[in-house]
């Protein structure tokens, strides 16, 4: 047995269910806003809101008035998810870094490490990955524990250090979710750590776990077609044929793992049971690799069975079979070519079910996707065709907004020209009002005061009532008028104005803290209008701003996002054709390479059909059946 | 009879229902019976093309790569455009002197699937949403939607929600319910929090928050 093995170090596009930010008893709406964007899959809307959010949060003197502070570890993260969601690794691990360094508990500290390694992880940054995990220490959440010791088991074997990989994945004793993918891994690790007998152990038992869901399913499979590939490397075939007859006949597996299964009966000389496995796979889609593989190995087994005429024409189906298939290939290289293949990735449907992507084959005109699979399939490929889906969505909106600004043009316009006639007689007319309200509350203000002071020095004058004042008056005048004289008549009269003066001042005396007391209800019954004579008066301030403020100012604003709206477009528009390049040249790129097999296979079936026709011919054994 | 070294691209896998990198037949390496010497010539051409498409690919990729990173910052521009592009929005055409916004929560755990929501301010309808699957999804993991945002001026205004749902039996159900808010110099938020008639939480709560 001389089997290669390596572990080629990229790895898969991994989204380990992080902490839901659920919003069950929210306190800040727009954090739930964001949230309910992001639970819809639209990342760019939770992440302009929550990015808002938390601007407006941090800029606050007092943070923790602000009910975004119930939520803002949560929200700090979720920033960190939406971003990686959105394919934005750099600002994503930004953010999470953000956390990591930030006065939080040791459990969000951690959560937080593990996020930011799986980030590095995904990007290849393998020692980042690894710095990230060593800041782990102390409590880590249960719900990341098996995630954690998963990933550093990852690393382990992404760096080339399959042992410790091997004995980190022994310890993790995870829930159904992760059990096949432990398992699976645990048998590769041992397999790179050169171990083989042990992996073969391992894979056997992943390859008999029991799973329940569909990844759980094809992990087993992966499993059995490993151990079925390596058992047929070392010349165990029998071994090696029941592992592959465990996969499942309905699975992504299934084709490898009857291919397989025949070149191991095939490989022991068993050619009619090879046979079987491979008949079955003849039947099925033809644009499958494995299925081409087939067309050549059965014709091969029946010559190998000395059945040369069923050689023969199997051979000669095959031919046929290729020849339609590079028809297809050709076909779908010419649909790319105008397009098609773009078209059709950008319609509504691709972004509703992340399947139907496989589906377009069932448009007119586009490409025969069953040759893509394995390429859509593929991380890069998938980060290019979501990029191309998002460059096209920012494109979208910004042409959206592109209008908004012509409309908000005519907002202001409308707005300048319906205001301005209005405004000066309307300013001429407030101005008015204003002195006079002004004099108004001055007053109140005086009188107010003066009560107080009549509170520690009493001025009984002051309370008197308007005929008070008009009746001391005249006394005085009398007062005056009487003069000094000894005349026993005037004498007589400044006796009677003496005396009304004393009632009089008797009266502002003895009543004096009932006067007192009642100018103070009055002038509090004063407050109410006063009140609201001010707020009417703020509102008509605030609106007053308000009309100078729809339509005043904006230009230069306006000015400057249309520019940077016009730019972004540009640069949208020249990464969406690069972008959109790539994918048709990666594409075309792989249905050559198809192409070019399947010329190969052709020129095989054409040399087994001569040469089976000629071992048919000089057969003198008598007629074979058909 | 070929027969191939299957075991080249075995690697780490990791959950998420998606395994990227299938077995390429061809790429892989290839061994051939010695009798057949045309198939070895076959399967030697094979391998060199399956060196240079290997080679086309890791270009291709390092291509892919470098697009991506000028992706996530046009991305990162475009937001920031957007950031800017809602305050001009908010202040253009919902000043905070007549700003209501009205938002849509479920009662925590409610299970009753919400049809339609419809909105009437003084008698004027303001808003008539029919929940997507999606949208209710994200209300129900606890997603807050703002169903309206426009202006009313100062004072006391008339809310009128009426709700169209299922409840879990399957029950059609219409429930409309009145209140009454004030609107003063800030913006006005209400929040609505919905739940299913007869469960344990009040069918449609107003909340000023």
């Amino acid at each position: 047995m001389r089997a290669r093995y390596r572990l080629i170090g990229f790895s898969l596009a991994l989204i380990l269910v992080a902490r839901p930010a659920t919003g069950g008893d929210l306190r800040d709406f727009f954090f739930g806003e964001a949230l309910y964007h992001a639970f819809q899959g639209r990342f760019f809307d939770a992440l302009q809101r929550l990015d808002t959010e938390l601007v407006q949060h941090h800029r606050l003197d007092q943070p923790e008035l602000d009910t975004l502070h119930y939520h803002i570890n949560n929200a700090e993260f979720s920033v960190g998810d939406f971003e990686l969601n959105y394919r934005m690794h750099h600002r994503a691990g930004r953010a999470i870094k953000a956390v990591l360094e930030g006065a939080v508990d040791e459990a969000v500290r951690n959560e937080a490490a593990f996020r930011l390694a799986r980030i590095h992880f995904q990007k290849d940054q393998l020692d980042d990955a690894q710095n990230a995990l060593g800041r782990i220490h102390g409590v880590v959440p249960a719900e990341i524990r098996d995630g954690v010791e998963f990933l550093r088991a990852n690393i382990d074997m992404a760096t080339g250090r399959p042992g410790d990989a091997v004995k980190v994945l022994q310890q993790v004793h995870s829930d159904e979710s992760l059990t096949g993918f432990v398992a699976y891994n645990l048998g590769i690790a041992l397999l790179q750590d050169s171990r083989s007998r042990e992996a073969i152990e391992q894979l056997d038992k992943a390859g008999r776990l029991p799973a329940s869901n569909e990844a759980g399913l094809a992990i087993r499979d992966k499993s059995n077609l490993v151990l079925g590939s390596m058992l047929f490397e070392s010349g165990e075939f029998e071994r090696a044929k029941q592992s592959l007859e465990r996969v499942r006949l309905e699975g992504p597996f299934s084709n490898q793992a009857l291919l397989r299964a025949g070149f191991a009966a095939a490989t022991a000389k068993q050619y009619d049971r090879a046979l079987v496995p491979w008949n079955i796979l003849v039947e099925r889609e033809p644009t499958a690799a494995a299925v081409q593989e087939a067309m050549l190995a059965v014709p091969h087994a029946y010559a190998s069975l000395n059945l040369h005429g069923r050689s023969a024409i199997r051979y000669g189906r095959a031919l046929d079979q290729y020849s339609k298939q590079i028809e297809r290939v050709d076909a779908s290289v010419g649909s790319i070519r105008e397009g098609s293949f773009l078209k059709a990735l950008i319609r509504e449907e691709s972004r509703q079910d992340e399947t139907w992507v496989i589906r377009l084959r069932s448009l007119p005109d586009a490409p025969e996707t069953y040759y893509l699979m394995e390429l859509m399939a593929s991380h890069d490929f998938q980060t290019a065709l979501h990029n191309y889906l998002d460059l096209e969505d920012l494109q979208s909106r910004l042409k959206a907004w592109n209008t908004s600004f012509d409309a908000f043009d005519d907002i202001i316009r409308l707005r300048s020209q319906n205001y301005e006639p209005l405004l000066p007689e309307v300013d001429a007319q407030f101005r008015e009002l204003d002195s006079r309200i002004r004099l108004e509350l001055e007053q109140r203000k005086h009188l107010s005061e003066r009560l107080k002071t009549m509170l520690t020095s009493p001025r009984p004058d002051y309370l008197a009532t308007a005929q008070e004042r008009i009746a001391g008056e005249r006394i005085a005048l009398i007062e005056k008028q009487l003069g000094d004289s000894d005349n026993p008549e005037l004498v007589a009269l400044r006796q009677r104005a003496a005396r009304l003066r004393g009632a009089l001042t008797w009266r502002l005396e003895t009543e004096y803290h009932e006067r007192l007391t009642a100018a103070y209800v009055h002038l509090n019954e004063l407050n109410e209008p006063v009140d609201a004579l001010t707020k009417q008066y703020d509102a008509f301030v605030r609106t007053r701003q308000a009309a100078t403020h729809s339509y005043v100012g904006y230009d230069a604003q306006i000015a400057g996002l249309r520019e940077r709206v016009g730019k972004a477009l540009q640069r949208v528009e020249v990464l969406m054709a690069r972008q959109g390049q790539m994918i048709e040249t990666v594409a075309i790129n792989q249905l050559e390479a198809r192409r070019e097999r399947l010329v190969a296979q052709q020129t095989e079936a054409r040399f087994g059909v001569a040469d089976s026709y000629d071992r048919a011919s000089r057969t003198e054994s008598g007629p074979e059946e058909h | 009879m070929p027969r191939r070294n299957w075991i080249t691209n075995t690697r780490a896998i990791e959950p998420r229902g998606r395994f990227m990198h299938l077995p390429s037949d061809s790429q892989a390496p290839v061994r051939c019976e010695p009798t057949l010497a045309a198939r070895v010539f076959i399967f030697a051409l094979l391998l060199c093309l399956g060196s240079v498409h290997g080679w086309a690919q890791q270009n291709d990729q390092q291509q892919m790569r470098d697009l991506d990173e000028q992706v996530q910052k046009i991305k990162s521009d475009v937001l920031s455009i957007a950031a800017e592009l809602s305050q001009l929005e908010e202040k253009l055409l919902y000043p905070s002197g007549t700003q209501v916004a009205i938002f849509v929560a479920l009662a925590k755990g409610d299970q009753m699937r919400l049809d339609a929501a419809r909105l009437q301010i003084d008698g004027q309808l303001v808003a008539h949403h029919i929940y997507s699957f999606k949208e209710l999804e994200a209300l129900r993991k606890g997603g807050v939607q703002r169903i309206y945002v426009g202006n009313v001026a100062s004072g006391d205004h008339k809310l009128e929600v009426l709700v169209d749902g299922k409840l879990e039996g399957g029950a059609d159900f219409t429930r409309t319910e009145r209140f009454t808010f004030r609107k003063e110099a800030k913006p006005k938020l209400v929040g609505l929090t919905l739940a299913a008639p007869g469960s344990s939480n009040t069918p449609i709560t107003l909340g000023e928050w």
